[in-house]
């Protein structure tokens, strides 16, 4: 997993509440059997007039003028700024994967789905919880100024604004020693194997129902 | 002891070591697993030259992709029989417990099919990489969707990296009226407390009306936790619960089934146990629900009208009403009897089981489409619940109403097949979400019960089945 630790991105701000993984990736573009290459069709409905299907050649497809995404202003954001349930609906992990891939390494919200959320730090994609004031501030700030910036510090849990005002995030111990380190959490977790089989002997013990010869 | 909730339960006893600040191993009973979010994860494995951890805890089918009719000419599109062929192939190389491959007579909705094969039982901790993976809380175990990054590490290492969530009760009073099935429940629940309402928590649901309804009903109720916000919700288990998994393929026999129901009745919340948060809704309130939006809680019921935008003081919540009226192509104040359909979907994860076809096909039983819509497709969730219903003759009732009978499959819920509305298509369906182009670019989706959606076929608008 890519590593986070410290960022200064340009900010896009996305005003919508209740952002489903169906929009953020439409579910034409989970056929793929690949990790990579869904950049092109985050928010795919949205971001363009036209149908998208896999395999179209999206350099040459008509952008929606009015789509956030598609100002100039926004062009190479690393930090998208959103509001409540960002995230919500299908467990799909191709959403941040098509975050991750359009180049967003941080999402801002006043609360976002659980699943989206877990599958975001699985993929070196810091999403950040702030009160819904400080998220309605982010978004005049961001309107107000072309070019406006976050820092965003994992260390330190802080986002500055240009004007050097501070915001703190929480992360848990865990999830922030994954992403400092980049850390491969199955690599993680198999130094406690001899824990899991213990566990397991257990349960094959108590519940023998569970198990089955294969 | 402290007094426990069913979810402390199911959480504690699956607990293999716990870090200082909370973060746990916790140990998966059951893999489910389907050929849309797993390719990335098997090769993971291969790239790591990892194995499965447990080959006898995978269950798998191929359900997304699948069409629901012509199955003799196989999957059509290249892109979709890929992913079908890429998950038989590394079930081929990895192993399962059992597999229900593309045309297998057990094939079929990854949540349909768990539960009937008795690969879903109570106690059980249940993953699988699709949101609605919370269906499986209705028999009394632990079951919520992951992430592909998880998929590919409950298969190395039969083990979740988690933290446990709040515990909510959602307590739904008194008996359920006539005519108001698990659907309505859920749908009523979510208009409660919003489509982020349950995030963060555990919910059990429970209450007179809750115990009343069928294991099929239960499963409805559990599949829509996660539009409430919730990964999972549960049902404690009682006589319902073991009566429906008795005799099911992966279900115990002789002593250890005796073992096994002796420990299956402690799966309830203790008196006294703590919730952090308490729903309550009375049954008699709930009517027959109908979403006339493009989020789960954007819901009212029959008799109700199409919210005016002008009357939300909150900004965000306007301009989320205005834009779900536009793309719905609906008008402030409308009737909700008055919006008519061009297309019904009886089918998915949340409504495809045997009792939801046999509750659509009392509707339907003597009536024909409306001319009006253009088509009714009846989609059963697997190949058994398929077989099941052409026993009863539910089949030849649709046919002769005018509904196509179809292969079991996820189908129009998602339209990852062929199935799926055209743009600006006004569709009834018993699935679960309603978001933008969910059912197909710009289609709008209306979430009903079966027997809602079957009346609305028949009349060609929504009608309320109490007075059907």
């Amino acid at each position: 997993m890519k590593a986070f630790n410290k960022l200064d991105g340009l900010v896009c701000p996305l005003d919508r509440a209740n952002v489903d993984t169906d929009a953020i990736i439409p579910k034409q573009f989970l056929k793929s059997i690949k990790r990579s290459g869904f950049g092109p069709n985050l928010f795919d409905e949205w971001r363009y007039l036209d149908h998208g299907e896999p395999g179209m050649d999206n350099s040459v497809r008509p952008l929606n003028p009015d789509f956030v995404l598609n100002f100039p202003r926004y062009a190479g954001a690393q930090v998208l700024l959103a509001r409540e349930n960002f995230g919500c609906g299908s467990s799909r992990e191709h959403a941040p994967w098509a975050l991750d891939d359009q180049g967003f390494r941080v999402v801002i919200a006043p609360s976002f789905a659980d699943i989206f959320f877990n599958n975001c730090y699985k993929n070196g994609l810091l999403p950040i919880v702030q009160p819904a004031e400080v998220v309605d501030q982010l978004f005049r700030e961001c309107e107000a100024s072309e070019g406006y910036r976050l820092t965003v510090d994992l260390q330190a849990q802080t986002i500055t604004t240009p004007s050097g005002q501070s915001f703190a995030f929480d992360i848990t111990e865990h999830r922030k020693h994954c992403l400092l380190g980049g850390l491969d959490e199955i690599g993680l977790t198999l130094q406690h194997a001899e824990e899991i089989k213990s566990y397991e002997a257990a349960r094959r013990q108590s519940q023998p129902w569970l198990f089955h010869q294969v | 002891m402290t007094a426990q909730t069913l979810y402390d339960k199911l959480w504690s006893s699956h607990v293999v070591r716990e870090e200082a600040d909370g973060t746990v191993l916790l140990y998966i009973d059951r893999h489910l697993v389907h050929e849309v979010t797993s390719p990335q994860a098997f090769e993971g494995l291969k790239l790591a030259g990892r194995g499965l951890w447990r080959v006898d805890s995978v269950v798998s089918t191929a359900d997304h992709n699948t069409p629901t009719d012509h199955w003799d000419e196989g999957i059509k599109d290249p892109i979709s029989r890929q992913q079908v062929e890429t998950l038989d192939a590394n079930i081929k190389s990895f192993g399962a417990l059992a597999y229900f491959p593309f045309k297998d007579k057990g094939q079929g909705i990854v949540h349909v099919m768990g539960p009937e094969q008795g690969a879903t039982l109570p106690g059980m901790t249940v993953v699988c990489g699709d949101s609605h993976t919370s269906t499986h809380g209705a028999f009394g175990a632990l079951a919520h969707g992951i992430g592909t990054s998880e998929v590919e590490h409950v298969m190395a290492t039969q083990c979740l990296v988690a933290k446990k969530s709040k515990n909510m009760l959602v307590k739904v009073n008194g008996p359920l009226p006539a005519g108001i099935t698990g659907k309505d429940v859920a749908l009523a629940i979510i208009g409660k407390i919003g489509t982020a309402g349950g995030t963060g928590y555990a919910i059990e649901f429970g209450g007179e009306a809750i115990r009343s309804l069928s294991m099929e009903g239960r499963m409805t109720l559990c599949n829509m936790a996660i539009e409430a916000g919730a990964r999972s919700g549960m049902v404690a288990v009682d006589e319902k619960t073991i009566d429906y998994v008795k005799g099911r393929p992966f279900a115990p026999t002789g002593a250890q089934w005796d073992a096994a129901v002796a420990y299956w009745n402690t799966l309830h919340s203790d008196e006294g146990a703590h919730f952090d948060a308490v729903v309550e809704l009375d049954a008699s309130d709930i009517k027959p629900q109908v979403t006339w939006g493009t989020s789960p809680e954007m819901v009212t019921d029959i008799d109700g009208i199409v919210p005016d935008p002008a009357a939300e003081a909150d900004p965000v919540k306007k301009g989320s009403i205005e834009r779900a009226l536009a793309y719905m192509g609906l008008t402030a104040n409308t009737p909700v009897k008055d919006i008519p359909v061009d297309i019904v979907f009886i089918g998915s994860c949340t409504n495809s089981r045997i009792e939801d076809l046999r509750e659509a096909a009392a509707v339907a039983r003597g009536r024909k489409k409306a001319a009006s819509v253009k088509q009714v497709l009846v989609v059963p969730g697997s190949g058994l619940v398929k077989a099941q219903a052409e026993a009863e003759g539910l089949d030849k009732i649709f046919i002769e109403a005018g509904f196509e009978w179809r292969e079991p499959g996820c189908s129009m819920c998602l339209a990852m097949n062929a199935d799926r509305l055209q743009p600006g298509e006004r569709c009834a369906s018993t699935s679960n979400r309603n978001f933008e182009g969910r059912q197909g670019q710009g289609g709008r989706t209306h979430l009903v019960s079966p027997a809602m959606a079957a009346a609305a076929g028949v009349t060609g608008h929504f009608v309320d089945i109490r007075q059907l």
